[in-house]
Formats: C-alpha cells, sequence, structure tokens
C-alpha cells in the first residue's frame, strides 16, 4: 500500500485535572498541558510498524484545528511519519466537518488507510472514524486491538463488550485503535532535530470547500454531580456490617 | 410529537439489557412515540421481548441473513431507510452502538450526541466529557433529526408488561460486502456480565498476577457478583479486556462496586459514577480511590480478601 493517514488531535494532557469555568462557559484551557490525544499516538504508531514491515511507504499525521496543533504534528514527525497536513480552523469544527476534511484529503493522497482514535478523550466522542467510513463508503474496525494486513485485506480483531470479534475488511478502510494495540515509541532527542527539517503543509479549513455539518450547540458547561468521601471501617468484621446494613448482601 | 426509533442491540436470541434503558431515555422526552427496531436474521424472540417493554408503540423488524452478526457498514445503510419520519434515532452507548451509530448519523447527514445521561427537551441533552470531568448541555437543531446514543449506566431499564405490536418492514438498500465477519471469542464465564450485574468485584494492578485473580473471583462468587478489573490489570494480561471498566472500557452502574487494590485515577473512576455503593480496599491511606468510596477499608488485600469471602459466603 502507498499511503496511510493518521489523525493526530491536540487535547488537555490525560493527566491534567480538568477544571469547569466558574461561569460555565467551558473547560479551563488557559496555560493547560497539552497533548497528542493518547489513541492518537497509538494510531500513529501502528502506521510506522506496517511502514517499516515494508507493508506502505508513508506515513502523513493530520491534524484539525488551530495553528498550536503544529506542535504535535512536530511531535508525530518526531515519532517518524513523513510529513505532516495542518487543516487550519480557528476552533475544533463539529465531528461530520472533521469527517468529511479526512475524505477530502483521503481523495487528495489516494490513501488506502485511515487510522484514527477510537476517541478523544476530550469530547469522548469516538465518532469520526465511523463517520469517514460511512462518507467514504468504505469499511470500518473500530476499536482495533489487533491489526494483521494481508494484501488489499486486512484482519482486525476489536474490542468489544462481550470478549474480541474480528473481521475482515478490504482496503481501503478505516481503523479505529483502542489502547491495547500497541506501545508508541518514545521520541528521542535526534529525532526531534530531524523532524524540524519534515513537511509541514498547511492548508485553510475554507479552502477545502467542506460544507459544515449541522450544529450541535454546547450552551452550558458544569462540574458532575460529585460523590462524597464515604465511612472508614477498620477491619473486615466492620466492612461486613457496613455492607450489610446497606441491605447489599 | 417526537416519533423516536430505538436500535435493539441482540444476539440473535436475547434483547440486550442496554435496549431498555434506551427506550427509558427515549421515554422521558415529551409525547414521545417509540419504535424499536430489531435487526436480525431471525428477530422473533428478540422482537417479542422488545414489544413486552413498556411505552414501546411499535417493533420493527428487518430479517434478513446479512444481518446476523450484526456489522456496523452493513446494519446502516437499512436504519436509514427505516428512519425516515423519525424524529430521533436512539442506539446504546455500548461497544455495538458506538461503532453504529455515528456511521448512521454521517449517512444522514447530521452530527451525532454521544452517551446523553439526561434529557433537558425533545433537542436538548446533558452528556459527559473529559471522562466525566465536566457535564455538557447540548441542544441539537430542530430541523434535523437526532441521532444520538444513550449512557445506558444512566437510565433505569424501561419496565416489561407491554404488548407492542410487531411489523416486519422492507427496505430495499444496496448492503456492503466489504467488511466479513471472522469470529468472536467471548469469556467462557457463568458470572452476571457487567452491564446487568448488580454486585460487582473489581481487581487491579496489585493482584500482581493471574493466579492472584482467583482471591477476586471467589469473592465475586461468594455474592453472586460479576468481576470487572482496572486496565493496568487488563494490560498486564491477568484478565481479559472485557472486564475494564472506566472511560475506555466498560462503564457501569452496579448497586455495589468493591474495588480492590485500585488506585482510583480518573479514567477508573468514571466507569463507576453511579454505582450505589462503592467498597474500596487498597492498603495506601492516601489512594485516590477512597475519596469517593463509600466504605473504605485500609489494608493488605492478600489478607483481607480471604477473610471477606468467608464472612460473606
Ligand atoms: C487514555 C487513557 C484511558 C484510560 N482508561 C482507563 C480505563 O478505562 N480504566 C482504567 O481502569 N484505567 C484506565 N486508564 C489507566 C489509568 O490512568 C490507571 O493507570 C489505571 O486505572 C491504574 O490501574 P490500577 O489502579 O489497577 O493500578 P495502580 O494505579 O498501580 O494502583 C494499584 C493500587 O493497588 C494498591 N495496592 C498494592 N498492593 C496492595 C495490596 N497488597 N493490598 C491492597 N492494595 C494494594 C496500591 O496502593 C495502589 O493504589 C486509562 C489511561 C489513559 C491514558
Ligand atoms: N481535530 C482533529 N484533528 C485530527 N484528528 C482528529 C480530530 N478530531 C478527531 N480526530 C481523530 O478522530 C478520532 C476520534 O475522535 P472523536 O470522534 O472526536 O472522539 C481521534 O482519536 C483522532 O484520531
Amino acid at each position: 500500500m502507498d499511503k496511510i493517514l493518521v489523525g493526530l488531535k491536540r487535547a488537555v494532557d490525560y493527566n491534567v485535572r480538568i477544571q469547569v469555568k466558574s461561569d460555565g462557559s467551558g473547560v479551563e484551557t488557559d496555560g493547560v498541558k497539552m497533548s497528542i490525544n493518547p489513541f492518537d499516538e497509538i494510531a500513529l504508531e501502528e502506521a510506522l510498524r506496517i511502514r517499516e514491515r515494508g507493508e506502505a511507504s508513508e506515513v502523513i499525521v493530520v491534524s484539525i484545528g488551530s495553528s498550536e496543533s503544529q506542535q504535535q504534528l512536530r511531535t508525530g514527525l518526531a515519532m517518524g511519519a513523513d510529513r505532516a497536513i495542518l487543516v487550519e480552523s480557528g476552533d475544533v469544527p463539529d465531528t461530520l466537518s472533521i469527517a468529511r476534511v479526512f475524505k477530502e484529503l483521503v481523495d487528495r493522497e489516494s490513501a488506502e488507510l485511515v487510522i484514527l482514535g477510537k476517541q478523544a478523550i476530550d469530547d469522548d466522542n469516538s465518532q469520526a472514524g465511523q463517520m469517514l467510513a460511512a462518507i467514504w463508503e468504505r469499511p470500518q474496525a473500530t476499536f482495533a486491538s489487533e491489526v494483521v494486513l494481508d494484501g488489499d485485506k486486512a484482519r482486525v480483531t476489536r474490542e468489544v463488550d462481550s470478549g474480541l470479534e474480528t473481521l475482515e475488511i478490504d482496503l481501503p478502510a478505516v481503523i479505529t485503535v483502542d489502547l491495547r494495540l500497541n506501545e508508541p515509541r518514545y521520541v528521542k532527542l535526534p529525532d526531534i532535530m530531524k523532524a524540524k527539517k519534515k513537511p509541514l503543509e498547511t492548508i485553510a479549513i475554507g479552502d477545502l470547500g467542506i460544507e459544515a455539518g449541522p450544529r450541535l450547540e454546547e450552551t452550558a458547561f458544569e462540574p458532575p454531580a460529585g460523590r462524597q468521601k464515604g465511612i472508614m471501617v477498620d477491619d473486615v468484621a466492620g466492612l461486613v456490617a457496613a455492607i450489610k446494613d446497606k441491605g447489599l448482601v | 410529537m417526537a416519533k423516536i426509533l430505538v436500535i435493539a442491540e441482540h444476539d440473535g436470541a436475547t434483547l440486550n439489557p442496554s435496549t431498555a434503558k434506551c427506550v427509558a431515555c427515549a421515554a422521558q422526552i415529551e409525547d414521545a412515540d417509540i419504535s424499536v427496531a430489531v435487526l436480525g436474521s431471525d428477530t422473533g424472540a428478540v422482537a417479542a421481548q422488545a414489544a413486552d417493554l413498556s411505552s414501546v408503540a411499535r417493533v420493527v423488524t428487518i430479517d434478513n441473513e446479512r444481518n446476523d452478526p450484526a456489522i456496523a457498514a452493513v446494519l446502516a445503510p437499512q436504519i436509514v431507510a427505516l428512519a425516515n419520519g423519525y424524529s430521533h434515532v436512539f442506539g446504546p452507548s455500548t461497544a455495538f452502538g458506538k461503532d453504529l451509530m455515528p456511521r448512521v448519523a454521517a449517512l444522514m447527514g447530521v452530527n451525532q450526541i454521544s452517551d446523553i445521561m439526561s434529557v433537558e427537551g425533545s433537542h436538548a441533552f446533558k452528556r459527559p466529557i473529559y471522562a466525566g470531568n465536566a457535564i455538557v448541555t447540548v441542544n441539537a437543531p430542530a430541523d434535523h433529526p437526532v441521532v444520538a446514543t444513550v449512557r445506558t449506566a444512566s437510565y433505569q431499564a424501561a419496565e416489561g408488561g407491554n404488548s407492542a405490536a410487531v411489523e416486519s418492514a422492507d427496505v430495499d438498500v444496496e448492503m456492503p460486502s466489504h467488511t466479513r465477519f471472522v469470529e468472536l471469542q467471548t469469556g467462557s464465564s457463568d458470572r452476571p456480565d457487567l452491564q446487568s450485574a448488580a454486585r460487582v468485584v473489581s481487581g487491579g494492578r496489585a493482584l500482581a498476577s493471574e493466579e492472584n485473580f482467583e482471591l477476586i473471583y471467589k469473592l465475586a462468587d461468594a455474592i453472586g457478583a460479576g468481576v470487572g478489573s482496572s486496565r493496568a490489570a487488563v494490560d498486564a494480561g491477568y484478565v481479559p479486556p472485557e472486564t475494564q471498566v472506566g472511560q475506555t472500557g466498560q462503564i457501569i452502574a452496579p448497586d455495589l462496586y468493591i474495588a480492590i487494590g485500585i488506585s482510583g485515577a480518573i479514567q477508573h473512576v468514571t466507569g463507576i459514577k453511579d454505582a450505589g455503593t462503592i467498597v474500596a480496599i487498597n492498603k495506601d491511606e492516601e489512594a485516590p480511590i477512597f475519596e469517593i468510596a463509600d466504605i473504605g477499608l485500609v489494608g493488605d488485600l492478600f489478607a483481607i480478601v480471604p477473610e471477606l469471602t468467608e464472612a460473606l459466603g
């Protein structure tokens, strides 16, 4: 296969404790550490391994968002991607638009495989890959924990609620990855230097001629209903009494 | 009136409890007229279970060999055809629904709302983001159908006792053959599954081996509980992946949740926020799990769990 596209979303780092702004207008992102969405690192790692096995010739990382997403793309290049495309957009667009952007890039690049994360850990949507597969009219193998390529087909094992499901899909296709697919490599300093010379193309989202999806309007943000800290017991007898007291066994 | 189509999840024989939870969510919309769509190869038994759910006005079935086992790319175009005339299309936020519903939404040209946790109006819903650390109210445009998944842990299953009409439907759509089912490997366990279990016992990294997880199984069996785990325990190979609870595993709401040797990372805790009572056993009194536990016990699980199993068995 020739090209693989990988989505790298810039998202609040998974270690950050999220705070809702006191006026309910959003969550606090000022001065907060931003990273590549963790699932997307796994997506990129898988694409790199496929290329390193000689099963693909080029890995292109794509981010849609503000110019700051260049940081995440540079990290992707340092991990080993060949080139990067930033689709610049003031706000992060709605998910259907994200899928339409990927479809446009798939056509431009004649990509045969798109690997995305199973979900972005900020919006927790878990939608973009499935939407892309729908409008591309191609297979989707979501929540992948194993990917085996075989010519113009792939066998993908998926983490589902009842266990592990295996699908066979024809390429081109979309795969979204789960956490156990692989362990992403660490970026080494020399690679960061090398990555500075790799091509990073910027396209204004307006130039792609994408029609935005009907918008879901986010009107208010609030912290979740908290759970109260409960009681501590001293020993098993105390624990058993407390559980029985609540009529739970 | 809101015309709502709920997509049933099933395994060919049994309706998954997630469907009754979706129906319960749909029933909260004012003036809801609820249909349940059952797609399968021989839908009779499942359709009868769906027709039994209260608030359901009718069950619509599509029988086709291609629908068994369910593949999102095959189901989606049929659902789009069925959804014509409906104002809402709901599915569960299980692996089945998460895989399927965005594909349906994109084919219909709309965005999808994930994980509805409360209904604020026919087109307004609350949902969790950032692993449940923030709740956002989302307004969907009134001039488009609403396609959404329902966070099953937020709803009690609709009750039975109904007898809705069952109609079979014919749709004339092209079904792709580019995606083929190969196999499903399921853990062969007689324990209650996590989504419907009233009690769940979970073990974390502290169990330190697959063999030691026997301690968790024994306690679970003593109280008729399902078995869960943290991601660390799954990654280390102590338990199969379908046991993982949390942001990227299962979101559950048992009456009793016992977390053993689990630190309480936000990604884990988001999966149990709706549990009735949370019990935590951990040797570190500073472990974050104690911040949200209703009953906490500090100590070594290898001493505590056998004693607890004995006492509760
Ligand atoms: C994007 C992303 C998604 C994630 N999704 C999930 C998810 O869905 N679910 C999930 O669980 N995690 C998830 N994680 C991982 C999560 O951040 C934590 O790493 C994980 O939950 C830790 O598992 P643990 O509590 O078993 O292990 P640890 O954090 O290592 O905790 C082990 C605990 O056991 C205690 N202990 C040790 N020995 C004993 C003993 N003998 N007796 C009693 N107590 C003992 C220790 O004090 C400690 O608190 C995710 C992470 C990321 C980045
Ligand atoms: N703005 C974005 N830029 C690049 N990739 C994205 C973007 N949004 C979503 N994706 C990809 O789509 C996956 C699923 O996102 P979501 O549907 O938002 O949960 C992510 O893990 C990314 O791989």
